[in-house]
């Protein structure tokens, strides 16, 4: 375990003194900065360039959507978690329905498992493409943003012929889906796929192999797998360090123990392994979708649910697979309509924690590439 | 008055420059010419590196403001100089006030020495390159200033970085311009010479360009400047003074308005510069291609009609448009405007085609030429290239682009002596 017991960069001995006068340097990166991805504040202790420590500011874009699930009825909180990472939207909406049908123990219908399990992994692909662009775009090449943008929004485009929204989609209700697939969905589906395959080589073209890039991610923000798990961290930065850990296969959920996929993981758990697993990633969800679309039953969507959610008195604790990492709920009911409490584990704000470690001791442009490499949604880290 | 007219007039039979002719007049008259051309050619800049960066990244690019948003530098401008003069508290004022002018001049100055014809340059300086390298060097400091007397970290770091990056990269720039420089005195003399118009002269007499001297030194020397100039001028994939992800803008983060429109004014007229500089050297300035391979009047004649024929296509591509625009009212100003442009295109090109003038014209649109490949390189770069890292350019200066520069200069050394005393064909 790395030593975190140095001083904090806030600590500084003589405060008075100004920065020209001490070889420290405290800046503050954010709460308004191009490459924080939103309103992360990174407090900055520096020696030149040298990063000597770093600490998180984070509650700019507290919303209290936990507080809100405790004053809403389990229908009326779902649209609300899709407002946590709003770029894996689908995502959000899957563990929350998950999460209080295991409440009322009930299952959805085969083909909405299906279909679930189309929108998240295309989902999936959303996420990643808006992670490397952004990613890539901090590290100073600008050209994959609009790359994957352009591809993103056929995604998108499928979202929104399903259920009439793009980014917070609300796709998925307690027990099933709200609404049939469209026609000619299935083929639309796989027409992206036949489009997006070839994309996602064109991505790596452009990066995978440039000198400049290799150079800049390649032992850049390394973090052991012991370090991973002490802190918790999860998700495509947990497999980037070496540990085969993916809650689809380790304790599968919706339907994903039926379809054939490789989980990517990386070895030296550095920044040029994270991107690899990340595109890896991308492919497989390729494979999840086809398979899915392949197999798709017929049946009905919806589950028998009744009017008034009144779950019995006990908890549940649920998670999944997100783009992230592990995005779990843990929901306590006291037999009523609304839950006594929400409590959702976010992958960006325990993931986030990893930062400090990641960057101690490296350059002030690889806190930017870390930032990215984490892929955090400071929605979903403040809540 | 007459007398007057003769002053005039005899300039334009001589061969010299303006200032080397001691013709104030005319002199006058280039600096106006070199300081409107350049103004002109960093609004064309500004307008082309965003079209042509939109279109490498699948998009459009300005479209709103005239067709094609061919009049958006010009709303910029014009947004940029009414934004309000800000001055942060804290800054050192009369340093913060001077450094866009160091930055502006000494990119400006540069141009007095500039070849665009055996003609055409405001003065041919004995000492033509070193005042380039020199003076080009000046505007470091105008970025330190910024830098240090903005008050703030980010501008603080901005700075440094820039200043190591600019002082580093021009040493092993100063090693590939000398190695060209050796290759002018392989004459008969055996005395080369640091006039920026002698150095063409010199490709010239040799009848080949100094890229291909001494296949391959000569290219990798024009290779170590080529990498060097971009790193020179902060550009991608070099821009670490300006990383916006990292520094938000580096130096100029605190500057705003008209104050800011300097600094971009000299990045660009910098960019020029240093092209113009790797024009002369390497690519034989104002020479049109194969000046010796395919030499005689018909040639000559052949290639004089370039220039118009360049503004006739870039007149074509117009009319082209204008047809493509959509029928719409609306649209009828922007319709009318893109084709009376064509229209300016189309006479200047007609002009050009005028014997006299394309014959004494022709030598600025080759040098022009080259110096617009060079700047769709970086324009080029910067769609294509991550940025690199503080320490990994500094690697990269002085592990591998000094010792390779090193290395050429003494090979070039070697081998002029080798063929100048040694043995004669």
């Amino acid at each position: 375990m790395t030593d975190r017991t140095t001083l904090s960069p806030l600590d500084l001995e003589t405060p008075d003194k100004t920065f020209l006068d001490s070889n420290e340097l405290v800046i503050n990166m954010g709460p308004q900065h191009p490459a924080t991805h939103g309103v992360l504040r990174v407090i900055l202790r520096l020696d030149g360039e040298k990063v000597l420590g770093l600490e998180c500011v984070i509650g700019y874009l507290h919303r209290g959507v936990e507080k809100i699930g405790e004053n809403r009825t389990y229908t009326m909180f779902n649209p609300y978690v899709d407002r946590m990472d709003y770029v894996a939207a689908v995502s959000n909406g899957l563990g929350y329905c998950e999460a209080v049908e295991k409440l009322l123990s009930i299952e959805a219908p085969p083909r909405a498992q299906h279909v679930r399990v189309i929108l998240t992994e295309l989902n999936r692909i959303a996420s990643h493409q808006l992670w490397l662009g952004t990613h890539a775009l901090d590290i100073g090449a600008i050209t994959p943003l609009f790359y994957t943008f352009r591809d993103r929004e056929e995604i998108l485009k499928i979202f929104e012929k399903y259920c009439g929204a793009r980014l917070t989609t609300h796709s998925f209700r307690i027990g099933g889906l709200q609404y049939e697939t469209y026609n000619g969905f299935e083929k639309e589906v796989k027409n992206f796929l036949n489009f997006f395959r070839p994309k996602i080589s064109e991505y790596e073209e452009l990066l995978t192999t440039n000198r400049i890039w290799v150079e800049r991610t390649k032992n850049v923000g390394k973090i052991s797998a012991e370090d991973c798990i002490a802190l918790g961290v999860t998700g495509p930065v947990l497999r980037a360090s070496g540990v085969k850990w993916d809650l689809r296969k380790a304790q599968p959920y919706a339907n994903y123990k039926n379809f054939d996929f490789e989980i990517p993981t990386g070895q030296n758990g550095d920044t040029y392994d994270r991107y690899l697993v990340r595109m890896e990633e991308m492919r497989q969800a390729v494979r999840i979708i086809e398979q899915a679309v392949d197999a798709l039953p017929e049946g009905p969507i919806m589950a028998k649910v009744p009017k008034v959610m009144k779950p019995p008195v006990g908890e549940v604790y649920h998670s999944i697979e997100a783009p992230k990492g592990e995005l779990g709920y843990f929901i306590v009911s006291d037999g009523s309509t609304q839950p006594y409490r929400v409590r959702v584990r976010p992958p960006s704000f325990v993931n986030l924690q990893a930062l400090d470690i990641m960057c101690r001791g490296q350059l002030v442009a690889d806190v930017i590439a870390v930032i990215g490499t984490l892929d955090i949604v400071l929605g979903e880290v403040d809540r | 008055m007459n007398a007057f007219v003769q002053y005039i007039e005899s300039y334009l039979t001589s061969n010299l420059t303006p200032g080397a002719a001691g013709n104030m007049f005319w002199v006058f008259v280039y600096i106006l010419l070199v300081f409107v051309g350049l103004s002109v050619a960093v609004i064309c800049m500004n307008w082309l590196e965003r079209k042509i960066l939109a279109h490498m990244q699948v998009r459009l690019g300005p479209m709103r403001v005239g067709p094609h948003g061919l009049l958006q530098p010009f709303a910029d401008a014009l947004k940029l100089l009414l934004k309000e003069d800000i001055m942060p508290a804290e800054a050192d004022s009369v340093i913060f006030w001077a450094a866009p002018f160091i930055v502006v001049l000494a990119a400006f100055t540069t141009f007095v020495v500039v070849p665009f014809g055996p003609q055409h340059a405001i003065t041919d300086m004995n000492i033509g390159i070193l005042f380039m390298l020199g003076v080009s060097s000046l505007s470091v400091l105008g970025i330190v200033m910024a830098g240090w007397a903005s008050n703030s970290h980010y501008p603080l770091i901005g700075a440094l970085r820039s200043s190591a990056q600019m002082v580093s990269y021009e040493v092993a720039m100063g090693l590939a311009v000398v190695s060209a420089i050796l290759m002018t005195s392989l004459n008969a003399t055996g005395t080369g010479t640091l006039s920026m118009i002698g150095i063409v002269e010199a490709q010239k007499a040799q009848g080949e360009w100094f890229i291909f001297k001494f296949f391959p030194l000569g290219l990798v020397s024009f290779a170590i400047f080529a990498i060097a100039m971009v790193a020179e001028t902060n550009r991608a994939p070099f821009d670490l003074a300006e990383a916006e992800s990292e520094l938000t803008a580096g130096f100029h983060t605190e500057y705003s308005g008209f104050r800011w429109s300097l600094f971009f004014l000299a990045e660009y007229s910098a960019m020029i510069a240093v092209s113009s500089i790797a024009v002369t050297l390497w690519l034989g300035g104002w020479l049109r291609p194969f000046p010796n391979l395919l030499s005689g009047p018909r040639w000559d004649t052949f290639f004089s009609y370039f220039p118009g024929a360049t503004f006739l296509a870039l007149a074509a591509i117009c009319f082209f448009n204008v047809a493509r625009m959509p029928k719409h009212p609306y649209f009828r100003i922007q319709t009318v405007g893109l084709a009376g442009f064509g229209g300016f295109l189309a006479f200047i090109g007609l002009v050009l085609f005028i014997p006299a003038v394309s014959f004494r014209v022709q030598d600025i649109f080759w040098f022009s030429a080259k110096v617009a490949a060079f700047m769709y390189l970086y324009i080029w770069y910067r769609g294509t290239f991550p940025r690199y890292r503080f320490d990994q350019l500094m690697k990269i200066g002085w592990k591998v682009l000094l010792p390779v520069g090193l290395g050429v200069l003494i090979l070039t050394a070697g081998v002029a002596l080798f063929q100048q005393n040694l043995w004669r064909p």
